[in-house]
């Protein structure tokens, strides 16, 4: 079985984002770039099939020189093959799904995995778009992935309960929290990875269909407020706020 | 950053960088607090490759150099010091001793399972009666049919009860004096092996250690590690790394206690300004980094040697004086910038404190470092 990972470089939970000049992209100084979460728990899932069946895995990501990062962690996880696909992996999600599609397609691979939505754009729209421009079945916000020959049967996260999805391979599952609980890499593993290669290839697929136009930052919080007096007048006039202000009551 | 690491140690640092901070640190004050042994993490970090770093891959370790090595254990203590001391000891006096010493079989059979973590091990030297003047040790090994049998004492035993073999040293030919002391792995798994309950300390408290009583317990012929009357050649062989190891022990510590007194001097004030822009806590902040930043220089240096093969007994004890000698005095000025609340047992710079006191002490205190570093000058 042939799966391949899509992964996404995002900017670390705890970076302070700022707004660069242009009023409309992130400004890269100073921040540290990760996998997205999500995106782990798809390639921890693709090594365990790994493990239990023998699977040859895939890794790819859309970006520049900076995505092998993610690339060389995978191969230190366990990943067979890496493929830096050179484009923009930050902008528009159609863009990006094209671009794996037009990757991905012809290569022979039964199951494609990648996180249910990248952390920070929270589109959740490249892994239903590249089900879609490949034809495939797809299963998303999965958080239980069973194969059995030809077929997949995964159960996905829904308002207020769980669904179970069946198919056929091959399959886009997009993987949500719980599906597994990623390993770290082993000191081998890392040693490993940086002997492997990670091939380069130009990005190729449809233009995008949408573009950021404006990236501004939520207002500050505003000051807090004292209440003066005694208790039971501080009482009348949080009660006051909360019911004329804040509309809670 | 130390501007000379490869790829490859920095890579590794990164690592444990990384998962010290997501795994080990959050849970560091309640097992301070319940004195629980961090059995999970010491798992993780076998699965990882760190409990048998430098041993070769071919006996289960992940075959990577003794800096490497140095700056992975000054991570993993930056987080919590227990769990770095477990590392250090199963690294540095279990398996470094039997991938020097052992023969093929033993490597097999016991460095296999230490350096993959899938058992920990430890090291029996220091007798109640016997520390830093280990050739008093008192231990017996008596030959029986098909080995030795064990008698006696062992003291400060760490990873006792929690580990399983044991590179012991003991008496085997009285009459040859020093060199009549011989190495052995020794089986904890057998009735002759007595481990008491861990001792109360004062730091370290997730860490076991314990006293260890032998009472006719067995090893094979096969056991015994190099020719017989090594054993001090044995337990020596380890103490120039075994000293780097825990002078880097001392230099996650200190840079720790460093860091939050930075924190907090940022942040808490008094007559009106931060109190990191007091003098009186600014000097202290500087003597604090000069101290870190010498250790470390100072650490490096010896692994490097030991990594170019090259002698570094001197190199290693001056690391040692001057780290844990150090780490003791940054420590203790952190709970001094942290007032009040340093005193509190809600502040990691109380645990710090506790922490590092241990490091002048043990893998040879700063008086055998003396001894050693003032032989070395005048040889």
């Amino acid at each position: 079985m042939k799966i391949l990972v899509a992964l996404k470089q995002v900017p670390d939970t705890e970076t302070k984002v700022k707004v660069a000049a242009d009023g409309r992209s992130l400004d890269p100084t100073d921040v540290k770039w990760i996998t997205s979460p999500y995106d782990e728990y798809a390639l921890e899932e693709a090594i365990r099939l790994k493990e239990s069946a023998q699977a040859e895995v895939t890794v790819v990501t859309l970006g520049d020189d900076k995505g092998k990062d993610v690339l060389r962690n995978a191969l230190a996880l366990g990943a067979d093959n890496a493929i830096l696909l050179k484009g923009d992996g930050q902008g528009d999600a159609f863009a990006v799904a094209s671009a794996l599609a037009a990757f991905a397609k012809d290569k022979g691979f039964d199951l494609i995995l990648a996180g249910n939505k990248g952390m920070g754009g929270d589109n959740s729209a490249v892994g239903p778009m590249l089900a879609e421009l490949l034809g495939w079945a797809q299963a998303n916000v999965v958080v239980k992935l069973e194969l059995s020959g030809a077929t997949f049967r995964a159960e996905r996260e829904i308002e207020g309960g769980s669904e179970a999805v069946e198919g056929s391979l091959p399959a886009v599952i997009t993987a949500q929290k719980g599906l597994n609980e990623p390993r770290y890499a082993s000191l081998k593993g890392i040693m490993a990875a940086k002997k492997k290669t990670i091939e380069e290839a130009d990005a190729t697929g449809l233009p995008a269909a949408s573009a950021w136009s404006a990236l501004t930052l939520p207002p500050a919080r505003p000051e807090g407020r004292k209440l003066e007096g005694d208790a039971a007048s501080q009482a009348k006039s949080l009660f006051g706020l909360l019911r004329d202000e804040a509309k809670v009551l | 950053m130390f501007p000379a690491l490869t790829e490859d140690q920095l890579a590794i640092q990164e690592a444990a960088r990384e998962f010290a901070t997501a795994e080990i640190e959050p849970g560091a004050m309640a097992r301070d607090h319940s004195a629980e042994f961090p059995k999970a993490i010491i798992g993780q970090l076998g699965e990882m490759g760190f409990m048998g770093m430098m041993v070769p891959e071919v006996y289960g370790g992940s075959g990577v150099d003794a800096l490497s090595y140095i700056l992975a254990l000054e991570q993993i203590s930056y987080a919590d010091a227990s769990v770095a001391v477990t590392m250090s000891v199963n690294n540095s006096v279990a398996c470094a001793p039997i991938a020097a010493f052992g023969t093929e079989a033993q490597k097999q059979k016991y460095l296999k399972p230490l350096a993959s973590g899938a058992v920990l091990g430890g090291f029996m030297l220091t007798e109640p009666d016997a520390g830093s003047d280990a050739a008093a040790l008192k231990c017996r090994a008596t030959k029986v049919d098909g080995g030795w049998k064990l008698n006696g004492a062992k003291a400060w035993i760490t990873n006792g009860g929690v580990g399983r073999y044991f590179v012991t040293m003991a008496i085997t030919h009285p009459e040859l004096g020093k060199k009549g002391i011989s190495a052995f792995v020794l089986d904890a798994d057998q009735p002759g092996v007595i481990m008491s309950k861990p001792e109360e300390k004062m730091g370290l408290r997730s860490s076991k250690t314990v006293m260890v009583t032998l009472e006719d317990a067995f090893v094979a012929d096969d056991d015994m590690l190099g020719q017989p009357g090594d054993g001090l050649k044995v337990a020596f062989g380890g103490l120039d790394g075994g000293r780097i190891g825990i002078a880097a022990q001392a230099l996650g510590i200190m840079q720790r206690a460093l860091d939050e007194s930075i924190q907090y001097a940022k942040t808490r004030h008094s007559f009106g300004k931060p109190i990191g822009e007091h003098q009186a806590i600014q000097t202290y902040l500087a003597e604090m980094h000069a101290k870190v930043e010498a250790s470390r220089l100072l650490i490096y240096k010896a692994a490097m040697l030991k990594d170019a093969g090259k002698p570094c007994t001197l190199e290693a004890a001056t690391a040692k004086l001057f780290s844990t000698e150090s780490a003791v005095w940054v420590c203790d000025r952190a709970v001094q910038i942290f007032g009040g609340y340093g005193y509190s047992r809600e502040y990691v710079v109380e645990r710090l404190y506790r922490d590092v006191r241990v490091t002048t002490v043990y893998e040879g205190t700063s008086e055998i470092q003396r001894m050693v570093i003032a032989r070395g000058l005048t040889k």
